[in-house]
């Protein structure tokens, strides 16, 4: 490559990277510092080495958080991501031919609605519908006759975490729709006609093609959702704050009540840095499996 | 539940074609089990919808589902009035109009440096920028909000559009950089023989053409910082300064909060959301899918 061709474009990175020096770069390694000491937010930091993390990986809080979380992972990301799967294949291969692409474009942003509210409404109107005394579901299953199943949804620690977890399949199942019916707008049709030639099945046709050539979004959608299962904070602090009784607890509300509750900025801090490598480990993974799998598939 | 009803598709089916009635009822078994999964996803809307524009009174006789005997509007505007609603909503647009201008312009200054002035190093840049893509925000909030506090940022919108603008340029610079790396050569040469500078090329020829692109940016930007949550919640306290969903969320557990106001609150958040998302709906489903393209 010719460099003179290239001279004069590094002066365009500096605000870019004086402001992520600033806003992440900073912010990140004073955490990572931090985690190191013992700190109220007042005063000098403590040196105290590798003790937060060995009172961490001994604080069952942090266990269950992180167990709670796989659940959530589950919840936010596997079971969104192959309902969506089939929705997206059955609106795009079926109701958009049997009914028009008007009906399949009806149902996507149906779906798709639960994501464009914010977080904190999500919180309200769910706390509300599972409000034990005078909420909506309580009520309807009164009203029908099924009082006996109304539960204190959010409050008891029994269902607390499944209630959640269901409320979050709510609120994800339309991205991986959205995703997928976009990736199969690339899928030649003769592909399918191909397939109805030599008699494959529906589900068939799903498998082998569907499924295989919208492998590049299926990956992109597992790893957004999987990282925002494990980002979680909103839909806990506005539906249960971690609770009853921690049933709910996971890291970033763990971290934020260390932080901004009990004090404990260098545990809170160790928290924090933990999720981050697991994050950042797991978005390279990820990365790299698809990478793998791209120059296979060809 | 498809795969027993559709798989025994037979082979021409263009020919041997199920009797039609078969057909006719499985359409009708994939719309009903369709529009019942719908009915579904948006019922918590409605069932909030509806009690929004109810009285206490009718609430308590006649439950949640009943239709409302009369419009009562007053929940929601004693609602609005009690947390200055008004207020929240121009302190959301501000700072989201704010980061997704400023967000969308540190992007392209970013990408322009990477994906077409591809600088040394470019490699390691963006691998930061992935990163500071995944990072999770409670990793920078606490020293965030050290800093805010001895630069007196602290409580002040300022603050949430600085750090929202890097955030979010984080994104912006990643998928922006791949969409520059692209960028037809034959365009920047022939501003080049014009004798035009970076900046003009930058300005004249780079960000008109990939104004699509930008567009998609601006309007996810606006979005995401308009329901951005934790980082609001820590950096404004005070009334004066929360955004929508920071008012909203701390309203959870008032002793105020009774069913039909607390469905008039959520009723005051869902409509500005669904208010973007029938403006931008083209948009937002094309930007779905832009940040899937590598």
């Amino acid at each position: 490559m010719n460099s003179s061709r290239n001279r004069g474009y590094a002066v365009f990175l500096i605000p870019g990277v004086i402001a992520s020096l600033a806003v992440i770069v900073v912010p990140l390694v004073m955490t990572v510092g931090i985690s190191f000491t013992r700190w109220t937010g007042i005063g000098t930091p403590e040196w105290i080495g590798v003790d937060n993390y060995t009172r961490l990986f001994q604080d069952a809080n942090f266990w269950a958080s992180f167990g709670h979380i796989l659940l959530l992972i589950v919840a936010m990301a596997v079971i969104p991501t192959l309902a969506g799967l089939v929705l997206a294949a059955v609106l795009f291969d079926y109701v958009a031919k049997a009914f028009g692409d008007r009906w399949a474009g009806f149902f996507r942003s149906g779906f798709y609605v639960p994501q464009v509210l914010p977080v904190a409404v999500t919180g309200i109107v769910w706390s509300w519908i599972l409000h034990p005394s005078y909420g909506a579901l309580n009520q309807i299953l009164e009203s029908v006759g099924l009082g006996s199943l109304g539960r204190n949804w959010l409050g008891d620690p029994k269902y607390a975490l499944p209630s959640v977890m269901a409320v979050m399949i709510w609120f994800q199942l339309g991205y991986p729709v959205v995703m997928f019916m976009a990736g199969l707008q690339r899928i030649d049709p003769e592909l399918y006609e191909a397939a109805d030639m030599d008699g494959a099945g529906w589900w068939q046709r799903f498998r082998r093609i569907t499924v295989y050539l919208i492998r590049p979004e299926f990956y992109v959608v597992l790893v957004t959702t999987t990282i925002a299962a494990l980002k979680i904070f909103g839909q806990i602090f506005v539906l249960t704050r971690g609770g009853p009784s921690n049933a709910t607890l996971v890291p970033s509300y763990f971290a934020y009540q260390n932080f901004f509750e009990k004090a404990r900025v260098g545990y809170g801090s160790a928290i924090s840095t933990m999720l981050t490598v697991i994050i950042v480990v797991l978005a390279f993974v990820f990365l790299r499996i698809q990478n793998r799998d791209q120059r296979i598939g060809g | 539940m498809t795969t027993t009803t559709v798989s025994r598709t037979p082979a021409r089916a263009d020919h041997a074609a199920p009797p039609e009635r078969h057909r006719s009822r499985l359409r009708l078994v994939v719309l009903i089990a369709l529009l019942v999964l719908l009915l579904l996803v948006v019922a918590p809307l409605l069932v909030v919808a509806l009690n929004a524009v109810k009285s206490p009174a009718d609430y308590a006789a006649h439950g949640p589902l009943s239709l409302p005997q009369t419009l009562h509007w007053s929940g929601i505007v004693d609602f609005w009035n009690r947390v200055d609603f008004g207020r929240k909503l121009w302190n959301s647009f501000l700072t989201s109009a704010l980061v997704a201008v400023l967000g969308v312009a540190l992007s392209v200054l970013n990408a322009y440096a990477l994906g077409i002035g591809r600088i040394k190093g470019r490699l390691w840049f963006l691998v930061f920028f992935l990163i500071a893509n995944v990072l999770p925000q409670e990793v920078l909030a606490y020293p965030l909000y050290y800093l805010s506090k001895s630069l007196h940022l602290y409580d002040s919108l300022i603050s949430i559009v600085i750090i929202f603008t890097v955030v979010q340029s984080a994104f912006g610079t990643y998928l922006l950089s791949s969409v520059y790396a692209e960028f037809p050569s034959e365009l920047l040469d022939a501003a080049a023989v014009d004798g035009a500078g970076r900046w003009r090329t930058l300005w004249r020829v780079v960000v008109p053409v990939s104004r699509p692109t930008l567009a998609v940016l601006v309007t996810f930007f606006f979005i995401w910082t308009w329901n951005e949550f934790f980082l609001p919640l820590i950096f404004l306290v005070s009334a004066d300064h929360q955004t929508v969903p920071v008012a909203l969320g701390v309203l959870q557990g008032d002793r105020m909060m009774d069913a039909t106001t607390t469905s008039a609150s959520a009723l005051v958040g869902i409509l500005p959301a669904m208010l973007f998302f029938l403006l931008f709906q083209r948009t937002l489903t094309r930007g779905v899918t832009a940040g899937a393209i590598k």
